[in-house]
């Protein structure tokens, strides 16, 4: 037999009986998987955000299948993407009501004054390790943008250096909620249209100081809101679990940091 | 008593401009009494002191206005005469609030102090340490340790020798340096009653040999003293006077991965700490007063002040004549390790070393760039971290892997910054790990 031949045979003959080798693993060794784990993580959007507490649609979709996750946690998903699984599961599912995360701060660059000039590195958490940040107010929005870094659904840009959430891309996911140093974003129920935009737990004329548009704590707000909106010490707080319809809170507002969404937005 | 040149010297560190020559010529004045002091209750490391006082009371110099809060704590006493007209938060030199007592100063000073101990030669240590814990003496140097928990080491942990430090490594700063040249005798009061209470026969007093006046001055104090004693000449390179990198210097022992100098039979103690030492003992009186060095291009007459702890920045450079020309970068203690002050209405509290105002032409605006993989950070740092390689895992958000390369051991010195190419911001980085982590096991520890 000729170099060719021979080489040919040998590496057909590992071909083969590596085939061979797998094909009886496959046969012998494989492992059982719910095949409902496939469907469910089909019907899942695929952001693998891991807004609802788990590492990726898959492994969410194998904890619904053993029973130790809601079938509701998907925020990109929402509701339909819930019914859908519960139907395929045969289970029965409470829906939750779509949420958006929201900056609780609107001192911008116009409005609200720094007390330094930094030059370190371009990021909140950095910033608020220097002597707490530069931001004059120490409860404000810092604006170098880590909440928008890490959004994984582009809705987050800085305006004027403040973080504005675009609510139609916003899928609740929650990252921003734990990259915000300041702690300033909250998740709030996507059909709420009046917030209470300041953070600020200093008393009036200390807020005035250093932000033009920061909860003064004259609790008009809370007179006129019948209870939807209370007062923390010198901060006004939207309570989301009440309606808020009183839009006159707007306008009366002296410091101006409550706001109404625009429409459409 | 010999004068030994230190025969080692630690890893890396920098040599820095230094510009101590703007300041060390100047003896220490004191500074006039301001017409209101705020005293922060935090002015040392650890818990905030508890006031005990309340407003509209009337105070006298020397009274204890806030006590211990635990055991790493320190008291805080009345720097002057006056009345409390506010218990209120101020804005401290680091950028944080804290709680302070604002006392109006009353034209007439009267002073209460604590009874001298004379005798302290032959007094039992527990109770001269429990006297430097009243008079709220903490480490002058930086970082405020409470000094009465530095002094009651462990059974288990002898200490052998003392070190005095002297070295002031941290360029512009010149207040340890007047120190030594005016006060010497009462640092070797200091420094003996430290040997005593720690029954170690062996003192070093750690000098840079930039400060060879010094050095002439305390090896003529100490040229009596009984014992292993003697004046150690250390080689000018920051950072000289942290104390891990000097123990090794004098000693040649290394202290261990996260342990403590007591670990290595060492107490390292700054000079002012000893000169508050003699003070608290000898004379009863707490500290409330403190050397600073005012200095740099942007201050008219830098000086070197006594000041009591609650007057505010803006006093300071009132007394030094004023701002001249433009400045643009203040900085509460020295230029390397210290916090930039965006607001001259803060006091200074016991761990102040020097306020250092900077005009544009000994500042700079660094743009940071890409790491060039040189290397020169993991020459210059003191404790053989490798800068490069941590803040690269920090600025891809990799705090965890951070960890593993011991960004706890890191002291912030800043040579690594000071030496690298690039100007990448590498303390800035580190800070915010340690910071990170920090958060982290503290939340682990209350849940």
């Amino acid at each position: 037999m000729d170099l060719i031949t021979i080489s040919t045979l040998c590496v057909g003959g590992i071909g083969l009986a590596s085939a061979a080798a797998l094909a009886a693993a496959e046969k012998y060794f494989t492992v059982k998987q719910d095949p409902r784990i496939d469907q469910v993580t089909e019907l899942l959007p695929g952001a693998n955000c891991g807004g609802c507490g788990y590492a990726g649609c898959a492994d969410y979709a194998r904890a619904i299948v053993d029973g130790t996750a809601e079938c509701n946690l998907c925020a990109p998903g929402g509701p339909d993407c819930a019914q859908a699984i519960a139907a395929l599961l045969g289970r029965t599912v409470a829906v939750l009501e779509k949420r958006v995360a929201i900056v609780l701060c609107c001192g911008d660059n116009t409005e609200a004054t720094r007390r330094a000039t930094y030059n370190g590195i371009a990021d909140c958490a950095s910033a608020q390790a220097i002597a707490g940040g530069d931001k004059a107010c120490t409860y404000g929005c810092l604006g170098y943008g880590s909440c928008a870094r890490i959004c994984p659904v582009n809705a987050i840009h800085m305006l004027n250096g403040i973080a504005k959430i675009d609510k139609k891309r916003c899928i609740a996911c929650g990252k921003c909620v734990a990259a915000c140093p300041r702690r300033l974003i909250k998740l709030v129920p996507a059909a709420a249209e009046i917030h209470v935009l300041c953070s600020s737990k200093d008393k009036g004329p200390a807020v005035k100081k250093v932000c033009g548009t920061g909860c003064l704590g004259c609790s008009i707000c809370a007179k006129l809101s019948d209870g939807a909106i209370s007062m923390d010490g010198f901060l006004a707080m939207v309570d989301y679990s009440q309606p808020l319809t009183h839009e006159e809170v707007v306008a009366k507002c002296p410091g101006h940091c409550i706001r109404k969404d625009p429409p459409n937005s | 008593m010999p004068t030994i040149p230190s025969s080692f010297t630690f890893h890396g560190g920098i040599h820095p401009d230094y510009h101590k020559e703007l300041a060390a010529g100047s003896p220490i004045r004191e500074l006039p009494l301001p017409a209101r002091l705020v005293v922060p209750l935090s002015q040392h490391l650890g818990a905030s002191a508890k006031p005990v006082v309340q407003t509209g009371s009337t105070v006298i110099g020397g009274q204890l206005l806030a006590e211990a809060d635990g055991l790493i704590s320190a008291p805080v006493h009345a720097p002057a005469a006056g009345k409390v007209v506010a218990l209120e938060p101020t804005l401290t030199a680091t950028g944080r609030a804290c709680d302070a007592i604002v006392i109006e100063t009353a034209s007439e000073q009267t002073w209460e102090s604590l009874p001298p101990l004379p005798e302290w030669r032959t007094a039992d240590p527990k109770s001269l340490i429990e006297r430097i814990g009243v008079a709220g003496v903490v480490g002058m140097g930086g970082a405020g340790f409470p000094t009465r928990v530095k002094l009651s080491p462990p059974r288990d942990k002898p200490i052998d020798t003392v070190i005095l430090n002297g070295a002031e490594c941290e360029p512009y700063l010149t207040a340890d340096h007047r120190m030594m040249l005016e006060h010497a005798a009462d640092i070797r009061l200091g420094a003996e009653i430290i040997c005593h209470i720690l029954g170690a026969k062996t003192l070093r007093v750690a000098i840079e040999d930039n400060k060879p006046d010094a050095i002439e001055v305390l090896e003529k104090i100490f040229q009596d003293m009984d014992g292993d004693v003697a004046v150690t000449v250390l080689r000018t390179r920051y950072p000289q006077g942290s104390e891990k990198q000097q123990i090794f210097s004098v000693t040649g022992r290394e202290v261990p991965r996260g342990g403590l100098p007591m670990d290595v039979g060492c107490v390292v103690e700054n000079v002012s700490t000893a000169f508050a030492i003699a003070e608290a003992v000898t004379r009863g009186r707490p500290l409330v007063r403190r050397v600073i060095t005012v200095t740099g291009d942007a201050i008219a007459q830098p000086a070197n002040l006594l000041v009591p702890c609650g007057a505010l920045y803006s006093d300071l450079v009132a007394a030094c004549g004023g701002i001249t020309g433009k400045v643009s970068k203040v900085i509460s203690g020295g230029p390397m390790m210290g916090f930039t002050v965006s607001n001259l209405a803060v006091p200074v509290g016991k761990t102040a070393s020097g306020l250092l105002l900077l005009s544009p032409k000994n500042t700079t605006c660094f743009t940071s760039q890409a790491c060039i993989a040189c290397g020169r950070c993991v020459d210059a740092c003191p404790m053989r971290l490798s800068p490069a390689e941590l803040s690269q895992c920090i600025e891809a958000e990799d705090i965890e892997a951070a960890e593993p390369l011991a960004v706890m051991d890191c002291i912030e010195c800043g040579s690594c910054a000071f030496v690298c190419p690039a100007h990448r911001p590498l303390v800035h980085h580190m800070r915010r790990a340690k910071a990170h982590i920090m958060a982290r096991r503290a939340a682990a520890k209350t849940s």
